[in-house]
């Protein structure tokens, strides 16, 4: 196993992560950024440099070229055996890192919630089947309908759309009351308004239901036909494609395996971004949802904080707040109908790694407990798909997050376990 | 929109060699050469992708021996061997 040492590491290479890199080497700091993708840009700039979309974009990723940053792709943290310390797989294998600070930048998944028929070929998360079309996957000419909430429904129309997909339906589970007094209250934020407007240009033609939702998928080998409730009435669609995920979920098991305290599940953080742990910051989704916006300022905060610039790092207050004021509006106006939470019925699988049924989890009354008696959450993906829904459907305690964190090569394993490097 | 010239490579699907365009994840490639599921689950229903970001782990395929390796994860190489259903 290989060993380094930084100043800082910066785990993460989205708008948060880039930011906060970018703010600590101004100041002089010698920056390590991992990220578990095969290209920067986290999320939202999922092509990296080659696809950047904008000017702030190609900014964002200018970091990369800093004489003070290194960046190695394709990086999964697996464990944090001690203050100081993280064991990470690369390509090339096992690496032991020492870092002095560390900053958390590992952004949010999709909130998947079961229904019938989602786990056939073909039902995708929202932002999962954008992120696919964005790495090659084919969606010119499919037939595609999108189900969830918030203005990823749109973003994920427009990047399916721009590709050629023949997108059918947008099926947002809000009602129409509150999306219309989110828009209303976008006259706050200008830019985001300018944003919306374009966008909702852009995809014209395009149905836009509001109180909608997916009730069950069907097909023999792979999606073939949806039922779904639109404002009430119930209806089919056939279709080749479904991208549906319910919100978003900030990524909090690297806090946890270091033993950062949460709040309202994300990483819970003081005004300069720093967790519970001294030393260890988070910014961007990971401490809580918020966009794009919120990210990139929460990263420069925390990189300047990192970098002993609480100065001016406390300039960047105000905007913050302001992102965050936007963050709070969208959680408000997008909050999840009671509704999606009964779709599931009893033979629905929760657990898909190892096809655990509603039914079976029902009669337990814990994680451990269902762990022990039905194995779920104990298979490849280690409960980052089942453990939420089972949180929110069962009233769950959270899991703990145990080393480690992903699945490793017993090659890596047992190198990491060996103290020093016989090669 | 310009029309790029878009370099191919050829890679190993299954035991044949298929060209597909570089620069694209292994979970298009597939998609592209008609293999939407890519595992059986454990009671032996199809699975295909669902996240697209390396989360949920129903994309996992062995590639170049290695198994369990997320196949939206990871860019097209060239002579690349993947075996899905492994
Ligand atoms: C599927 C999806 C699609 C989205 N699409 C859009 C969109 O089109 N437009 C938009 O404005 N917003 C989109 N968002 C919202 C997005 O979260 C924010 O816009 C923004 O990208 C958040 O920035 P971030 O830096 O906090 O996190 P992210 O952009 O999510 O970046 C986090 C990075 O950390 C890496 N990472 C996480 N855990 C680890 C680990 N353990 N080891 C190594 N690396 C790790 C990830 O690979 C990722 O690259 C999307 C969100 C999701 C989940
Ligand atoms: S599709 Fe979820 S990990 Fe690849």
């Amino acid at each position: 196993m290989t060993e380094a040492r930084f100043e800082l590491i910066v785990l993460g290479a989205g708008p948060a992560g880039l930011a906060a890199a970018k703010a600590a080497a101004d100041s002089g700091r010698e920056v390590l950024v991992l990220d578990d993708n095969p290209l920067p840009g986290g999320q939202i700039w999922r092509g990296g440099p080659d696809q950047a979309p904008n000017a702030r974009a190609r900014a964002a990723f200018s970091a990369l070229q800093h004489p003070r940053i290194a960046y190695r792709p394709g990086a999964r943290l697996f464990a944090a055996p001690g203050p100081g310390t993280l064991l990470v797989e690369l390509p090339e294998g096992g690496c032991r890192l020492g870092y002095g600070q560390l900053i958390l930048a590992t952004g949010a998944r999709e909130r998947f919630l079961p229904f019938p028929g989602w786990t056939l070929p073909g039902v995708f998360g929202l932002g999962g089947l954008q992120a696919l079309a964005k790495g090659g996957y084919p969606v010119a000419g499919k037939r595609i309908v999108l189900a969830g909430t918030g203005p990823l429904l749109l973003a994920v129309a427009d990047t399916l759309k721009a590709r050629g997909a023949r997108v059918l339906l947008l099926a947002e589970q809000a009602p129409l009351g509150r999306v219309a007094r989110f828009a209303a209250g976008l006259v706050r934020h200008p830019a985001k308004l300018a944003q919306a407007v374009a966008l909702k240009s852009r995809l014209l033609g395009i149905p836009y239901r509001c109180s909608s939702h997916v009730l069950e998928a069907s097909g023999r080998e792979r999606l073939e036909r949806l039922r779904l409730s639109w404002g009430g009435e119930e209806g089919f669609i056939d279709c080749d494609y479904l991208g549906c995920a319910f919100g978003l979920l900030p990524n909090t098991e690297t806090g946890q395996l270091l033993g950062c305290t949460l709040a309202a599940g994300a990483v819970a953080v003081d005004d300069y971004q720093q967790t519970s742990r001294p030393g260890v910051y988070a910014a961007g989704e990971a401490c809580g949802i918020g966009g794009v916006d919120k990210a990139q300022i929460e990263g420069r905060i925390a990189g300047l904080a990192a970098a002993g610039r609480p100065e001016e790092a406390r300039r960047l207050f105000p905007a913050r707040a302001h992102a965050r004021d936007f963050a709070d509006r969208l959680a408000e106006a997008f909050r999840l109908e009671p509704a999606l939470l009964r779709l599931a019925r009893p033979d629905t699988l929760i657990c898909r790694c190892e096809d655990v049924p509603l039914q079976a989890l029902q009669s337990c009354s814990s994680w451990r407990e269902a762990k022990l008696l039905t194995r779920c959450g104990m298979g490849a993906c280690q409960g980052r798909t089942c453990g939420p829904m089972a949180e929110t459907l069962l009233g769950f305690e959270p899991r703990g997050s145990r080393p480690p964190l992903q699945p490793v090569s017993l090659e890596t394993l047992v190198s990491a376990l060996s103290p020093t490097d016989p090669r | 929109m310009p029309e790029a010239v878009i370099a191919e490579l050829p890679i190993r699907l299954n035991g044949e060699t298929v060209r597909v365009p570089a620069g694209i994840t292994v979970a298009a490639a597939l998609a592209l050469a008609g293999q939407q599921a890519l595992r059986l689950s454990v009671k032996g229903a199809p699975r295909g992708p669902l996240c697209g970001m390396g989360v949920c782990f129903e994309c996992r395929v062995t590639i170049d021996g290695r198994r369990h390796e997320r196949a939206c994860q990871r860019l097209v190489a060239d002579q690349m061997e993947i075996l899905t259903h492994d």
